[in-house]
């Protein structure tokens, strides 16, 4: 157990990034925009993140800025996806490209920098609960607002009118769009706040989990968000389940590579990619039998009304 | 329908509408009375739906006037027309299939709160069930009903949304012959209550059932509007067509040979892992038409796909002429003389981006005759079969170099004839072969397919319009939920209320007589509402 808890503590702390890019890009798919420039989000979100708290000395507006640079960037992905109906697939990417490309560039000056960023709050009595409390309660408080955020978009998802629409517009944008709902607006709107999220995952890399800024530093944290999404069938409960395997694997890796085994070390880095395609294999043959419902039915696929088919 | 009313629901005046290349209305006029069924026919392609689509705000007209209840509008949205009591339901309905009936009422509806109140959407729903006698559980997910039934979804999306006027486009197309009459008590109800019904559909016996008034449109143009009274089948067919048509197909008596096509014990996998064709036995003799008749949907394309090789069975066997072919690759099946006519036109039964010539060479071009070396493309020789080809089958065409996407439904559909049927084969398997057709293309589909019969094929039409496997066929089996429901030796004996229970899943052999005479026991034919607790 001694050695167990802490494990489980820090699986909380490294998953929160991927939480929060998960969770953006469970609501970006689910009114059917695929986006694969998570990594680059997440980096200018991390970079963005650093460089306001470094000149505000506050990770809080360091968070919001972030986000707003996230939203900034999604723009230009919703308007090659909704409005041109451009491919997802190549947009995705290049704003991975770009996303990674230019926070290299605009960091240059950051590097070696240091942040004051998010410390811990034990959480009042709750922290004292044994076991749980060290593993959930003990921790900054980004990741108690992405417990709140995880609540809230479950209700959100699947309680609410607009929840409701969400759900519609990613399975079918036409019916949609004869019930007199605008699917350009909606899948804007869910492109837009989850790029935010995303990028404010990349800024928790920045200001709470290293509290420096370097190049690359999500580590492809974006591409396992993006594969958690399916592993989580679209459903922001399930992507806690999934960003806290990875996370606790990629924190187990650090601890056994600490221990100093003679375990090859490039191999255990290598372990959350590898989980990753293990997971991916796994879901593809439950699709294939049927068990798969929660994917969204036009994701990728863009829409324009008067195409006559 | 008696009371009529002379308060006009609906005028449309001068309407244009054209699409790249196409006129789809040119200058139309239609109106709707409060309290009337007006009727919308014509052929496919003739502007109905384009017409509709106007009134429901989903295109924007070039040219024209709508007026709705006195005042004139212009209708930017859907969003729009709904305002204005305006309630189409498509052909394809407008539901979100991953969604339970009362998320899809509830989708879009004006007014709701941020949170959804789902015991109140759900009493109201079933309120309106009652109302007009239209049944379907609210909590069941769409995909999981039928197509009846989610034709009433549809329908009740519309009433919860007080339209007045209420727009169904083709309605009668995917159901049973029962659940059409109960579609019809469902329509004169919301007459009665002084709703205006517009109802399109190009089978003029229901036409003159339900109308009241009926507006004939042709190519893009209004050809008369007309009371009921003054209508006859025969008239409405030439002002639909342009020239007089004849009812009759000329089929003449033949003598089956040895079975050709065989399905033994066959279960296939359709789409998401579903078992789709459960257990299905079949046999196709030399010189019939096998009718398979059934509502869309129920396992029919994947049990033509396993039988033209196209998807592997899980279990069970398929023999040509008595050798036994599943798991073969499909070009074994072509080259036993196999003929795959799928519904899918343009997604597996020809490439439209590729030219004419290269959608005559698919699944031909191994051939002796249009290889050179065994290896390279003999193009000349293709360009001169597909020559000959088009000039027999009738192809209007551009050019042969031109690709198959510029051809009109019903030459894309001779086209694909002249590729499968050219080379005389032991077996045709050919789904919805007229579906979308306008007249005289149907009638050259129904004239060839009766023509390789009298050659001597053994030929497996699958058609979810009824009237076309009755008579056309030789045969009929029916199909519901991927089995068997019963095998009819002579279809001039069955009647359509029987052919509509075994579409609803009654076997043949679990008629009683009683159900026979009193044409009644719609227990099982349209499904029994679901009780459902009233949760309030």
């Amino acid at each position: 157990m001694d050695f167990l808890v802490p494990i489980l503590a820090a699986a909380v702390r490294s998953g929160t990034p991927i939480l929060y890019a998960t969770l953006g890009e469970i609501l970006t798919e689910r009114s059917g925009v695929l986006n694969l420039g998570i990594e680059g989000l997440m980096l200018m979100g991390a970079l963005s993140g650093f460089i306001v708290t470094h000149a505000t000395g506050n990770p809080w507006i360091g968070v919001i800025a972030a986000f707003l640079v996230g939203i900034a960037i999604a723009v230009i992905h919703a308007f090659l996806c909704v409005t041109v109906g451009a491919n997802q697939v190549v947009s995705g990417l290049a704003i991975t490209m770009f996303g990674t490309g230019a926070s290299s560039l605009l960091g240059r000056g950051m590097i070696g920098e240091t942040v004051v960023g998010f410390s811990r709050i034990p959480v009042p009595y709750l922290s004292k609960i044994p076991v749980l409390g060290t593993i959930l309660f003990n921790h900054d408080p980004l990741v108690y607002l992405s417990y709140g955020l995880v609540a809230f978009l479950t209700w959100f998802i699947f309680y609410t009118r607009p929840g409701l629409n969400l759900r519609a517009v990613g399975e079918s944008p036409k019916v949609v769009d004869a019930m007199g709902l605008s699917a350009s607006k909606l899948r804007y709107f869910y492109t837009l706040v989850g790029g935010g999220l995303a990028s404010v995952g990349g800024a928790y890399m920045s200001l709470a989990y290293t509290k420096m800024w370097g190049n690359g530093m999500t580590a492809g944290r974006g591409w396992i968000a993006v594969a958690l999404v399916i592993f989580a069938i679209w459903h922001p409960a399930r992507a806690v389940l999934g960003a806290y395997l990875f996370g606790g694997v990629g924190a187990m890796q650090l601890r056994i590579q600490a221990a100093g085994t003679s375990f090859p070390a490039p191999l255990l880095m290598m372990m959350p990619y590898f989980l990753t395609i293990i997971v991916l294999v796994v879901i593809s043959i439950q699709k294939g039998r049927g068990i798969l419902l929660g994917s969204p039915g036009s994701l990728g696929v863009p829409y324009s009304r008067e195409e006559r088919g | 329908m008696k009371s009529r009313n002379d308060r006009y629901l609906a005028v449309m005046k001068g309407i244009e509408k054209s699409f790249v290349g196409v006129n789809a209305n040119e200058g139309i006029d239609f109106d709707l009375r409060s309290g009337e069924v007006h009727t919308l026919l014509g052929e496919n392609g003739a502007g109905k739906s384009t017409l509709m689509n106007i009134l429901s705000g989903l295109y924007t007209p070039e040219n024209g006037s709508i007026t709705i209840d006195g005042e004139k509008k212009t209708f930017k949205s859907p969003r729009d027309a709904i305002d204005s009591g305006i309630g189409m339901v498509h052909q394809h309905f407008m539901l979100v299939p991953t969604q339970t009936v009362w998320e899809n009422v509830a989708l879009g509806l004006k007014g709701l709160p941020f949170v959804l109140r789902k015991r109140e959407i759900i009493s109201n729903v079933l309120a309106i069930q009652d109302r007009y006698g239209i049944h379907v559980d609210p909590l069941a997910p769409i995909w999981q009903l039928s197509i009846g039934e989610q034709q009433r979804v549809a329908i009740l999306k519309m009433l919860y949304r007080k339209a007045d006027i209420l727009i169904l486009d083709e309605p009668t197309a995917v159901l049973i012959p029962q659940e059409t009459r109960a579609l019809f008590a469902t329509i004169r109800q919301m007459v009665a209550e002084e709703h205006g019904v517009i109802f399109i559909s190009h089978k003029l016996d229901e036409v003159l059932d339900i109308s009241d008034r009926i507006t004939i449109l042709r190519k893009g143009r209004k050809v008369a509007t007309i009371p009921v009274e003054n209508a006859t089948k025969e008239s409405l067919a030439e002002m639909m067509v342009g020239r007089k048509v004849v009812f009759q197909i000329d089929k003449t008596l033949q003598n089956p040979g040895r079975v050709v096509l065989e399905a033994k014990d066959l279960t296939v996998r359709g789409p998401r892992g579903r078992i789709s064709v459960n257990g299905f036995s079949i046999e196709v003799r030399q010189r019939e038409i096998l009718g398979l008749a059934g509502v869309s949907g129920n396992g029919q394309e994947e049990l033509c796909d396993s039988l033209a090789g196209l998807r592997k069975p899980e279990v069970g066997s398929i023999l040509i002429d008595g050798v036994p072919l599943e798991g073969e690759p499909a070009r074994t099946f072509q080259r036993r003389g196999v003929s795959y006519i799928p519904a899918d036109r343009l997604g597996t039964g020809l490439v439209t981006g590729m030219n004419i010539r290269e959608n005559i060479a698919l699944r031909k071009f191994w051939r002796k005759e249009f290889t050179r070396f065994h290896i390279f493309v003999h193009w000349e020789n293709i360009a001169g079969r597909t020559g000959q080809l088009v000039e027999r089958y009738g192809v209007l065409n551009p050019g042969l170099g031109y690709p198959a996407r510029m051809l009109s439904g019903g030459n894309l559909q001779k086209l694909m004839l002249a590729r499968e049927l050219s080379d005389d084969p032991r077996a045709v398997i050919a789904v919805q072969p007229t579906w979308g057709l306008d007249v005289s293309a149907t009638q050259f589909v129904r004239e060839t397919l009766l023509e390789q019969r009298d050659r001597g094929a053994a030929i497996l039409l699958v058609s979810d319009d009824l009237e076309e496997i009755l008579s056309m066929s030789d045969r009929v089996a029916v199909i519901h939920n991927g089995r068997l429901m019963g095998l009819v030796e002579n279809p001039d004996r069955v009647t359509e209320e029987q052919m509509g229970l075994m579409m609803a899943g009654t076997r043949l052999d679990e008629f009683s007589p009683q159900d026979h005479e009193s044409g009644k026991s719609p227990g099982k034919a349209v499904p029994e509402n679901h009780e459902i607790q009233d949760p309030l």
